[in-house]
């Protein structure tokens, strides 16, 4: 009888031991393929370089931490069934979700139902229905589309516009945005002379570019995803929006992107679009240049983005987050984990956040800002002050937009 | 030519579009002309078609297990192959082409035409032409309709059908470095682009009538134009609808698509 209490005590402190030994495992999916690939590599290389750090640190509540990530293609479809895998077969303890809204979107009923903390990655107003209480966005927009497409408009009102033309995809974020967009075009006393949605992934917008110069806006509103960006960037080139037109960019995503920069070059400039971090001084930040450095080596090692200037350093911040939050709690209970998110100062290498009741960064911070001077192709000229002037918000202002027309001679 | 003509079910030709694209690029980067680079690519994919057929004849053709699933299975394979190493080559970004003819435009009055555009129109129309000028005016040309009527009448005749039909093919993947080209011209590309063209490839060969050369041009400026009106009119969520519900009207009143016999 003493014996096998022996032994069952012996079981009991092995099993113990050997939990203790298991990892913490993080687990998201990433668009490392279609339309986003792009920016998925270059943040999944971020958030591996803060596990390799983490654990080099001694990992969390004494654990090492395991980083488990699937291409989701930039498919919504497959992120439901990608996120349920996650949970059921590979047991992962914390969730991140995958970068950008669209495939973002799908996995809010999940975790929602399921009551688990996900960590939001760039995507933009996906919990603005489902309020789920356990939602961290770490995106510098905020909720709503006032700080970014605010900004915007606000800045081609201040140059005298008073028509607007809006383009935009057929697609979960772009409606997001260009619908908020819409109501404040409205409540600014803008005129809407043109609104087109076009089909993603769309390759030729002549026809829309020639429609948009047609109308004669002050203002052209676009909310793109990168090969849209791209494209659009080529049709304004080649056939003009017209002399009317003082402000145009805002919501394109991809012109953020090294390789895009590098292909479209000089036309750029003049187009005026949302950023996270563009290397100008308001902007500067020791641990931000330091961890651009690190990540530049590796990222040219795996023919990624060489700047990773937009989302590595969120995504870094993410595992930051999830760090303090854990260290603080000495949990991994996702009701203590979010209890503490929400009502504590989240300190990163991209500023301290505080998060708003909808779980969207309280204190937005969109820099919006005007391509310059672009010579060439040479992707060097990206890394300096003055390519990227920042137009708004005034916090961070480095210089005054110049109207597009000027901006392109 | 491929599933028009030789009832192979050829789902990785636009994985060879976007393959020639990419090589397009490479050429293009060591400051070769866009077109001229597809041009020189032709021959080369000319062999690379040669190869395929032959692999694809010797496992299934020869073996009567081409039909079905398998068939597909192995274009599939071979897409799947032709994506994942330019993904492991070229990364995940979209590479674009610079020419003369690339961010510039023509312009006819009030309006302005993209270059670029021009220069892929005319182009597509010359190999076409050519391409139907070839069949109809060539000995392997004339082979090539015939062994997709009647192989069995084609070796009677003394031609060979597996050598008629490995040429084809050949010729099938030789366009698809021009048509590469012109792709990269157009717009960006990048290593999930055949995703997108796949349906509409399939739709436009259906539409035109499987084998008509001059069908296909006119089977695809239909459908574009039809996309266009139906964008700029009834909206976006019906665009990618526009394709299929054509086909369908169109085989529903001809069987055999605008130009098939």
């Amino acid at each position: 009888m003493r014996f096998r209490y022996l032994l069952a005590v012996v079981f009991a402190v092995f099993s113990l031991a050997a939990a203790a030994q298991q990892p913490i495992k993080i687990g998201m999916s990433m668009p490392q393929t279609g339309a986003l690939g792009g920016g998925g590599k270059a943040a999944l290389i971020a958030l591996q370089m803060w596990v390799e750090d983490v654990n080099a640190r001694g990992g969390l509540l004494g654990r090492k931490v395991q980083f488990i990530s699937y291409d989701d293609q930039t498919n919504p479809s497959l992120v439901p069934g990608i996120y349920t895998k996650l949970l059921d077969v590979d047991k992962v303890d914390l969730l991140i979700a995958p970068y950008g809204t669209n495939v973002t979107a799908p996995i809010m009923p999940l975790v929602k139902q399921r009551d688990l903390l996900l960590m939001g990655n760039f995507s933009f107003d996906v919990n603005d229905r489902i309020r789920h209480d356990k939602w961290f966005n770490n995106a510098p927009w905020g909720a709503g589309a006032l700080a970014w497409g605010g900004s915007f408009l606000d800045t081609g009102r201040k140059m005298g516009a008073k028509t607007i033309a809006i383009m935009a995809a057929d697609a979960e974020f772009a409606q997001n945005l260009c619908n908020g967009g819409r109501a404040l075009v409205k409540a600014m006393g803008l005129q809407t002379v043109y609104d087109q949605n076009y089909p993603p992934n769309s390759v030729d917008f002549s026809s829309i570019i020639r429609a948009v110069r047609a109308a004669k806006p002050d203002i052209v509103f676009i909310c793109s995803y990168p090969a849209e960006s791209a494209a659009i960037v080529r049709a304004v080139n080649e056939l003009g929006v017209g002399p009317s037109v003082k402000l145009i960019g805002g919501g394109m995503v991809g012109l953020q992107f090294a390789p895009i920069m590098e292909a479209l070059g000089p036309m750029l400039n003049g187009f005026v679009n949302y950023n996270s971090w563009v290397p100008e001084k308001t902007m500067a930040n020791p641990a931000v240049t330091e961890f651009l450095k690190r990540y530049s080596v590796r990222a040219k090692a795996e023919k990624v983005d060489p700047l990773g200037f937009y989302l590595p350093p969120f995504n870094y911040a993410i595992g930051q987050m999830l760090e303090q939050a854990i260290t603080a709690t000495k949990s991994l209970d996702q009701k203590a984990l979010a209890a503490y998110m929400r009502s504590n100062e989240m300190k990163t290498m991209v500023g301290n956040i505080r998060f708003d009741a909808v779980g969207e960064w309280a204190t937005p911070r969109v820099p919006m800002a005007q391509f310059r001077g672009i010579k060439g192709k040479d992707l060097e000229q990206f890394r300096q002050p003055g390519k990227q002037v920042i137009i708004a918000p005034a916090s961070l202002k480095t210089g005054e937009v110049v109207p597009f027309d000027k901006a392109r001679n | 030519m491929a599933f028009g003509l030789l009832d192979v079910p050829h789902v990785a030709h636009p994985s060879f579009l976007v393959l020639g694209a990419y090589a397009t690029y490479v050429l293009a980067s060591q400051g070769m002309d866009p077109l001229l680079a597809g041009l020189l690519l032709m021959p080369v994919f000319f062999l690379l078609g040669l190869g395929m057929y032959q692999v694809y004849y010797a496992t299934f053709e020869r073996r009567g297990t081409d039909q079905g699933l398998r068939g597909i299975a192995f274009f599939f394979g071979i897409a799947f192959i032709i994506q994942v190493a330019l993904i492991i080559v070229f990364g995940v970004d979209q590479r674009l082409v610079d020419a003369d003819y690339i961010g510039t435009s023509v312009e006819f009055g009030e309006m302005r035409v993209p270059q670029r555009m021009l220069v892929a129109f005319g182009v597509a129309l010359a190999l076409t032409s050519a391409l139907a000028l070839y069949l109809s005016r060539t000995y392997t040309g004339r082979a090539i309709k015939a062994v997709a009527q009647d192989e069995g009448a084609l070796r009677l005749m003394g031609a060979n059908p597996v050598r008629i039909k490995r040429i084809a093919f050949g010729i099938a993947t030789a366009t698809c470095a021009l048509a590469g080209a012109l792709l990269i011209i157009i717009g960006p590309v990048d290593p999930n682009l055949d995703r997108l063209y796949i349906g509409r490839t399939f739709c436009v060969v259906v539409l035109a009538g499987l084998g008509s050369m001059s069908g296909t041009l006119v089977a695809g400026l239909i459908l574009g134009i039809a996309e266009s009106v139906v964008l700029s009119t009834a909206g976006t969520a019906w665009a990618p609808a526009v394709a299929f519900g054509i086909l369908l009207v169109v085989l529903g009143v001809r069987p055999a698509g605008l130009f098939g016999r």
